[in-house]
């Protein structure tokens, strides 16, 4: 989960109330998924719990919002390794696909004919991205092109299974 | 819906090898197409015979009301300069003459004075940010402003169906988008119909829909959303 990480590190860029936290999340991580109050301070509390987070002052009143949050060192190293480490390579759409293919030529069914579909569902997201692309801003751009890419790389395997078919076939019906 | 272009059970062969083996495919006035499919598909050949390039061997293909694969070479000629427009992936500019002379091409092919047709293609310069590139020939350009030249002179003289053949093949994956996006911007405007042929999916989403070509047929994918 990347929501207790982000939050740490916008955390990390200064201190924060859990309002603005969630406003600045929406902002620049959110992208038509708003986070929802719950979560922001269910996450803030888990951080706070682990010694990733201190409160700081809490302002003459009642609710969470009172409270200021800052980053401990414990929670900078956290955010420190986990940018500097690469994400795990998890290619898991080809590993659904990739049973689907096998499974319908182990059947006798049209391969083929799935791979079609998944690509025209594919081209259809791509479509879509493609339009948040042209009418947003920069950061529209960025999160789009990572699906588009994405999207690109499973098509490719789609073609290239789709051009192995009847080799592939001969195989896993032996 | 009103067809544009139009082709029915088509068949083309190499001598003999087949490329097409009976395409059929419906273009929509103002539609953007996307033709895909591997290397070897027939998705080129799809192009030239609809495009009146080539003459299929069997079958029929129409541009609104006029059936092209039956008319001789000189009427083919004068459809392609009277409606349509090209944009290809190389060398396509005229290196002898200026970026705005290019652009100018086609509409003195079509009989208009030189004055009024450079004065046309100049009005393009600045709607695709080529303002002060007008005197450059094409070795003075980078690959993506020759390629907004050429998407210039592929619409200048407002054709109703432009065929673009992987027009960003040739660029990088950035500038390719700028390209696509002028292509696709400036044909809605027009309301110009495109057949676009690519093997990139990137480039085929700025289409409207796609059809895959395979092995010389046309494979249309179920609708999907829509």
């Amino acid at each position: 989960m990347t929501v207790p990480l982000t939050l740490l590190g916008l955390l990390e860029r200064e201190p924060s109330h859990g309002y603005d936290l969630k406003r600045d999340y929406d902002t620049f991580f959110g992208r038509g998924k708003p986070l929802p109050y719950g979560q922001v301070y269910s996450t803030l509390s888990r951080l706070a719990r682990d010694g990733k987070v201190v409160v700081s002052d809490v302002e003459p009143g009642a609710g969470p919002d009172r409270k200021r949050y800052v980053i401990t060192d414990r929670g900078a190293t956290e955010v420190e390794h986990w940018l500097t480490e690469p994400v795990e390579p998890e290619p898991h759409l080809q590993t659904v696909l990739f049973a689907k293919v096998v499974l319908a030529l182990m059947l006798d069914r049209p391969a083929e004919a799935y791979l079609d579909t998944q690509r025209a569902a594919h081209l259809h997201r791509m479509r879509e991205l493609t339009e948040i692309k042209r009418s947003g801003g920069l950061v529209d751009v960025m999160l789009a092109d990572h699906g588009l890419y994405h999207l690109e790389a499973d098509l490719r395997w789609i073609e290239a299974t789709g051009a192995r078919l009847d080799a592939l076939r001969k195989e896993v019906r032996r | 819906m009103t067809v544009t272009i139009e082709a029915r059970d088509v068949t083309f062969a190499f001598g003999e090898t087949p490329a097409l083996r009976g395409a059929s495919l419906a273009v929509a006035a103002g539609e953007i197409i996307a033709v895909m499919g591997p290397s070897g598909s027939g998705k080129s050949t799809l192009l030239h015979c609809l495009a009146g390039i080539l003459v299929p061997d069997s079958g029929e293909v129409r541009c609104g009301d006029v059936r092209i694969d039956t008319l001789g070479e000189a009427d083919r000629s004068a459809l392609r300069r009277d409606r349509f427009g090209f944009v290809f992936q190389f060398g396509q500019l005229v290196p002898e003459l200026t970026a705005a002379e290019n652009v100018a091409l086609p509409l003195l092919l079509g009989g208009i004075r030189r004055g009024p047709a450079l004065r046309a293609a100049r009005a393009w310069f600045e709607r695709l940010g080529l303002a002060g590139l007008e005197h450059r020939r094409s070795g003075e350009l980078s690959g993506g402003q020759a390629q907004r030249v050429a998407l210039a002179r592929g619409l200048v003289a407002r054709p109703q169906v432009l065929f673009a053949d992987e027009p960003t093949g040739a660029l990088d994956s950035l500038t390719g988008e700028e390209v696509m996006g002028l292509l696709v911007d400036t044909a809605r405007e027009q309301g110009t119909t495109v057949v676009l042929v690519t093997h990139e999916p990137r480039v085929a989403a700025y289409a409207d829909r796609e059809v895959v070509v395979r092995d010389g047929r046309i494979n249309a994918p179920a609708r999907v959303g829509s």
